[in-house]
């Protein structure tokens, strides 16, 4: 602790010294206001219930050749019945920005109505923007009761 | 009345404002009409600001209650139909006045030096006009607005490294549910509103201390006319004013803003999703961009791209230096065309398909 006694650079080391003691103070004060705000501004993780399986109803209540938005948790999933008979269930949520799709009969198609988007019964894009095929879930027949569940 | 101006007078001296509204002029020539469509701009941000402050006497920003409230506006608040009516017509008066507005100044050069400022913040209040606008389409909560606000959103997400923080920024959280209202309700009522009124604070004051701009080269025209701003532009604003103030009344009574179908999260997206006419040209383009391009996604590659072309954009006092000279500069001319032309087309080809 002899620099003051000796020369002018030792006086400027000590001024630096103080202007990254303050400085540094400085942002770390400026830090410890932004860090509560940028925090508060993410929303926190809602504790979600974890859904494997949903009973989606029986078999006799869904119509031929139609479609259904299931509740899957929070997400909507769509049950597809064909005028073949086939029960199929996949994501409703459209790869391509997030809209709903819905079944539609006239095409006999997985329809998106945001930007005609289209999905053939196997869940594949077939024309319009969509980026990806639809999510698949697994029908399962209990007896008369359907239920969805996610495919792993 | 003497004493009471004398009495502010003694405090606050009037004497310079009244100097100096006596002394101001507005230039006139062949682009003189242009000049009215700020005017019109401020006068339709105030009825919004009016309008909106009714509407929060009863509005209810929640997943539960907003739908339901804004048909309590629209059917048993008296005159609560006209009031929202004209807030939703305003708002689309306002932007549509808002880009004539921008485009004349474009074409005049009128953001040339010394008025970058004045350009910058006029483009700040175009920015968050749309920010108005997308965020006040949601709260109604219906389907329609319940889908576009997914799809927006969805197509910020899209950016790179940004985008998706920025996504659950938006919407509060993975999905858009009531949380997004919420947020957009106080974007639209708390946030925009505060950022609006410090821009256009700021713009007002340089168009007065630096006057109407003229186009290039008739500020030294011999034969140049002027007419005094007070009271003879005054009055002629405010005529026009109230001519839009009958616009918007005709346009409010015979075309009442619809509400809709309250939104479901567990409703397929219905037919006829698309978003407010000032956003289609962007929305069409996207969907004529193939889903990859080289290794990008077209979406990406969209939005950069109008990204940078609105830094540009809203740059062009910086890049056109041949204006803030005095030189004649044709390409920004072309290049404003070109967009002119280009927001049209892509408007009315988003329209009709």
């Amino acid at each position: 602790m002899n620099a003051g006694i000796e020369s002018t650079s030792n006086v400027t080391t000590k001024r630096d010294f103080l202007k990254y003691v303050l400085g540094g103070a400085l942002v770390t004060w400026v830090a410890s206001l932004l860090y509560p705000l940028f925090s508060y501004l993410q929303p926190p993780r809602q504790a979600e219930v974890e859904v494997t399986s949903v009973n989606a109803g029986r078999l006799a209540d869904i119509p031929k050749d139609s479609g259904t938005i299931i509740r899957f948790g929070n997400k909507p999933v769509l049950l597809v019945r064909s005028s073949t008979d086939q029960l199929r269930a996949f994501s409703a949520v459209c790869t391509h920005l997030d809209c709903t799709v819905q079944y539609k009969s006239d095409l006999g198609m997985i329809w998106c109505a945001c930007h005609n988007g289209k999905y053939d019964l196997n869940g594949r894009n077939v024309s319009g923007p969509p980026p990806r095929p639809l999510e698949e879930y697994r029908v399962i027949l209990k007896g008369e009761e359907v239920h969805i569940t996610t495919m792993t | 009345m003497k004493r009471l101006v004398a009495w502010f007078d003694e405090r606050i001296p009037l004497q310079g404002l009244v100097e100096f509204l006596g002394k101001k002029y507005v230039p006139l020539h062949r682009g003189s009409v242009w000049y009215y469509f700020g005017g019109v701009s401020l006068f339709l941000f105030i009825v919004q600001v009016i309008t909106g402050i009714l509407l929060l006497l009863y509005y209810k920003g929640s997943e539960q209650l907003a739908w339901e409230s804004i048909q309590f506006i629209m059917s048993k608040v008296r005159f609560g139909w006209l009031i929202r009516s004209i807030h939703t017509w305003a708002a689309n008066l306002f932007m549509l006045t808002v880009f004539i507005h921008m485009f004349s100044v474009f074409f005049e050069k009128a953001y040339r030096k010394p008025r970058e400022l004045t350009w910058l913040t006029g483009m700040g209040m175009l920015f968050l006009g749309m920010g108005f606008g997308f965020s006040g389409y949601l709260l109604p909560w219906n389907e329609l607005a319940f889908f576009a606000t997914k799809v927006g959103t969805d197509i910020a997400g899209v950016l790179p490294v940004i985008g998706k923080p920025l996504m659950i920024f938006l919407r509060g959280g993975e999905d858009v549910t009531g949380a997004t209202l919420s947020r957009f309700f106080g974007f639209h009522v708390a946030v925009f509103p505060g950022l609006f009124t410090v821009l256009l604070g700021i713009h007002l004051i340089l168009v007065q201390r630096q006057g109407m701009s003229e186009p290039p080269g008739s500020d030294a025209a011999p034969n140049r006319r002027v007419m005094p701003f007070f009271p003879n532009f005054l009055l002629r604003d405010l005529l026009l004013w109230l001519l839009v103030l009958n616009v918007l009344a005709i346009l409010a009574v015979f075309f009442p803003s619809e509400l809709g179908r309250k939104a479901d999260a567990f409703a397929s997206a219905p037919a006829g999703i698309r978003p407010e006419w000032y956003f289609l040209f962007m929305f069409q383009s996207l969907k004529y961009i193939p889903s990859q391009v080289l290794f990008m996604d077209g979406e990406v590659l969209g939005i950069m791209l109008f990204g940078i072309a609105g830094l540009l954009w809203m740059f062009v006092p910086f890049w056109d230096r041949k204006s803030s000279r005095g030189e004649t500069n044709r390409v920004v001319n072309y290049i404003g065309l070109f967009v002119v032309l280009y927001i049209v087309l892509f408007t009315i080809l988003g329209w009709v398909l």
